[in-house]
């Protein structure tokens, strides 16, 4: 069964209808929102995690469990912050922007309400820095939001004092890191902090601090209005609700699109997307989740639900939903060498198996995309590969890694052969 | 990030950029992106007071601006930070220009999505035109740089052209949007492809048909 449009969120999410607050209005945002905080602090977070939300930054960490570890009161004066995480920089993934120029009104009501649940004092909508129309509109969206007191002192005439700020980045893909983007907000260079501390316990100016995607933010007044159980009656046991899939590269339309959860790859593909390039025999491999998951071969991936779960137990993952298909066009060595070139630029260069790790892989990744190396240095890279993973401070080093390893795993003989063709040639 | 460097520091850098100061209106959105930060917490306006730094070295220059070492110390200055913190984040950040550029700075994305879809081709056609990865024309039009994943990959390939971005680009399309330039138009921005509105799936919609027509409110049937 297919999600029908009124169980749509993101209604206006290809900007047939004006992104205004009037307009957003008209399609029910900021209705009578004072009436949702009046439940309570408490309640709402219930609601949330009685709802199944997970994270849709990537990682899939329960949103309403997120929230309930900022603190209740504050015992030192520090006051709490909200962070939105609009620095979708992901290969693969464009679905905030979507929300940003087209549905705004969402993400900012969402912010208060979710600013509200955690007691936080003022949300920072990071939005990454090439976004620069998108900033417009949301910048403007803000201000409208003021000028109709919905937020800002006595937010929506709740009583609730709450700003929403907008703060640009300028382009670095490593604040899209929780810790990274607070050590940005707070005008340093983007490097991941040590955890612990967390930011639930000292984040932005070392005061409490949640992070959360924009997704994730925006579909919270909705899941309030209809309900726990409208938004749980969509997807598998632990990966419920809809959410908004971003398919690009070899199908026939690509597009951005709302569906309900676990919905398999080929329903996606064939009623959005107008099916893969040359058709269902013609498709090699898809990195399901953004760049940073391992590709799955078409056989594996064909039937398999896109969720959290479902993308696991094929080898990879939901991350932010970021579908990339892959015909038998492509050069599937220089597609992923082309990543490892992306992480070696995007390093921030503070821990030493990424900075150096990501240059050295996407060295040998280059070689092999031209058959220039030995058999045995496949293997190398698989080791190197595994003491880059898990020995960094955030999981740029892992999202490096993981790629390689993917295509080692499924694609070991095509690398062979590359190597052995380049030997014939030598040999000539 | 090894490639990047600074303009070097020379008595002619000092004599054009020394005396740099916001004008009335930079200096108005200066202290509107402070007030947004609590009290003592300034420099985390830094990377907003540098873009806006470098757009207006941009309007004196007629280019998309960059950053001379001495704005970058007007900035630590306005912002009373050290100067090495400021150089710090300028150096750190791709979109701070560190050398001079050209009017149009032309940001090819190469990333993996957009290589699926022909950014190969697009870089092609800016090797028609004479420009070379890294470098400005001579005749101070045209600077290319390729980029990594701009988020516009149900779009893609893409390039972003100072502020805009052109999307669903094929030679044809990108020539068309390139001329335009040149001649000092303003091509439509986003996508290029006359059959699609934004990143919906071309030709007949697959959802939220009721959308395209009216402001369709959808809660009388939840």
């Amino acid at each position: 069964m297919s999600l029908h449009d009124k169980d749509r969120i993101f209604t206006n999410v290809y900007g047939y209808q004006p992104w205004n607050l009037k307009a957003a209005q008209a399609r029910g945002d900021w209705d009578d929102t004072k009436v949702l905080m009046a439940r309570g602090q408490d309640a709402i977070i219930e609601e949330i995690k009685a709802s199944g939300l997970r994270g849709r930054g990537g990682a899939g960490f329960p949103t309403g469990l997120k929230w309930s570890f900022m603190p209740k009161e504050s015992k030192d004066g520090r006051p709490s912050f909200l962070v939105i995480n609009a620095d979708e920089s992901e290969p693969g993934s464009c679905k905030d922007r979507e929300i940003i120029r087209h549905d705004p009104h969402k993400l900012i009501e969402g912010a208060l309400v979710a600013g509200y649940a955690m007691r936080a004092r003022a949300a920072y909508i990071y939005i990454r820095g090439e976004y620069i129309r998108e900033a417009q509109v949301l910048e403007a969206a803000v201000q409208e939001a003021y000028d109709a007191g919905l937020i800002g002192k006595n937010a929506c005439k709740s009583g609730y004092d709450f700003d929403v700020f907008v703060h640009r980045g300028a382009g670095a893909y490593i604040c899209g890191e929780e810790t990274a983007m607070i050590e940005s907000l707070e005008g340093k260079k983007g490097q991941p902090r040590l955890k612990p501390p967390f930011p639930a316990g000292a984040g932005l100016y070392g005061c409490p601090t949640t992070v959360n995607n924009v997704e994730s933010i925006a579909v919270a007044p909705t899941i309030l209005r209809r309900g726990a159980s409208w938004f749980s009656s969509f997807g598998r046991e632990g990966n419920k609700g809809t959410k908004l899939f971003q398919i690009s590269g070899h199908v026939n339309k690509p597009c951005v699109v709302e569906e309900a959860m676990s919905i398999p790859f080929s329903e996606l593909i064939e009623k959005h997307c107008g099916g893969i390039t040359g058709g269902r025999g013609n498709l090699l491999a898809v990195i399901p989740g953004g760049s940073s998951v391992p590709l799955v071969p078409a056989a594996e991936i064909w039937d398999a639900p896109m969720d959290f779960d479902g993308l696991k137990a094929v080898g990879s993952g939901l991350g932010t939903a970021a579908v990339i298909v892959m015909d038998k066009s492509t050069d599937i060595v220089r597609a992923i060498a082309r990543l490892s070139y992306f992480y070696k630029h995007e390093s921030c260069g503070q821990c030493t198996p990424c900075r150096e790790g990501t240059g050295w892989m996407w060295r040998v990744m280059e070689r092999l995309r031209t058959g220039d190396a030995a058999v045995e240095e496949i293997d190398m890279l698989q080791q190197v590969t595994k003491q880059v993973e898990g020995h960094t401070i955030c999981a740029l080093g892992d999202a490096a890694a993981w790629p390689i390893q993917g295509l080692i795993k499924h694609f070991r003989p095509e690398l062979e052969r590359r190597i052995a063709e380049n030997v014939r040639e030598a040999a000539e | 990030m090894a490639d990047r460097h600074l303009e070097p520091d020379t008595p002619e850098l000092r004599v054009r950029w020394g005396g740099f100061a916001f004008s009335k209106a930079w200096d108005a959105k200066a202290k509107t992106a402070i007030a947004k930060y609590p009290d003592g917490r300034q420099r985390s306006a830094v990377m907003a007071l540098l873009d806006f730094a470098q757009r207006q070295v941009g309007e004196e220059t007629g280019t998309q601006g960059w950053l001379p070492i001495p704005v970058m110390e007007y900035v630590a200055r306005y912002l009373d930070m050290p100067v090495i913190r400021v150089v710090e984040v300028a150096t750190f950040y791709f979109m701070y220009n560190l050398v001079p550029v050209g009017k149009f700075h032309v940001q090819v994305c190469g990333t993996t999505p957009c290589m699926l879809r022909g950014s190969d081709d697009i870089m092609a056609v800016c090797a028609k035109r004479g420009m070379h990865k890294g470098h400005t024309t001579d005749d101070g039009m045209w600077t290319l740089t390729e980029v990594e994943c701009m988020g516009n990959c149900a779009s893609a390939p893409m390039v972003q052209i100072n502020d805009g971005n052109y999307e669903d680009l094929t030679v044809e399309r990108f020539d068309a949007v390139l001329d335009a330039l040149a001649a000092g138009k303003t091509p439509k921005e986003g996508t290029q492809d006359p059959e699609r509105h934004t990143v919906e799936p071309v030709g007949a919609l697959s959802s939220l048909q009721q959308m395209v027509k009216a402001n369709h409110d959808y809660r009388g049937e939840w």
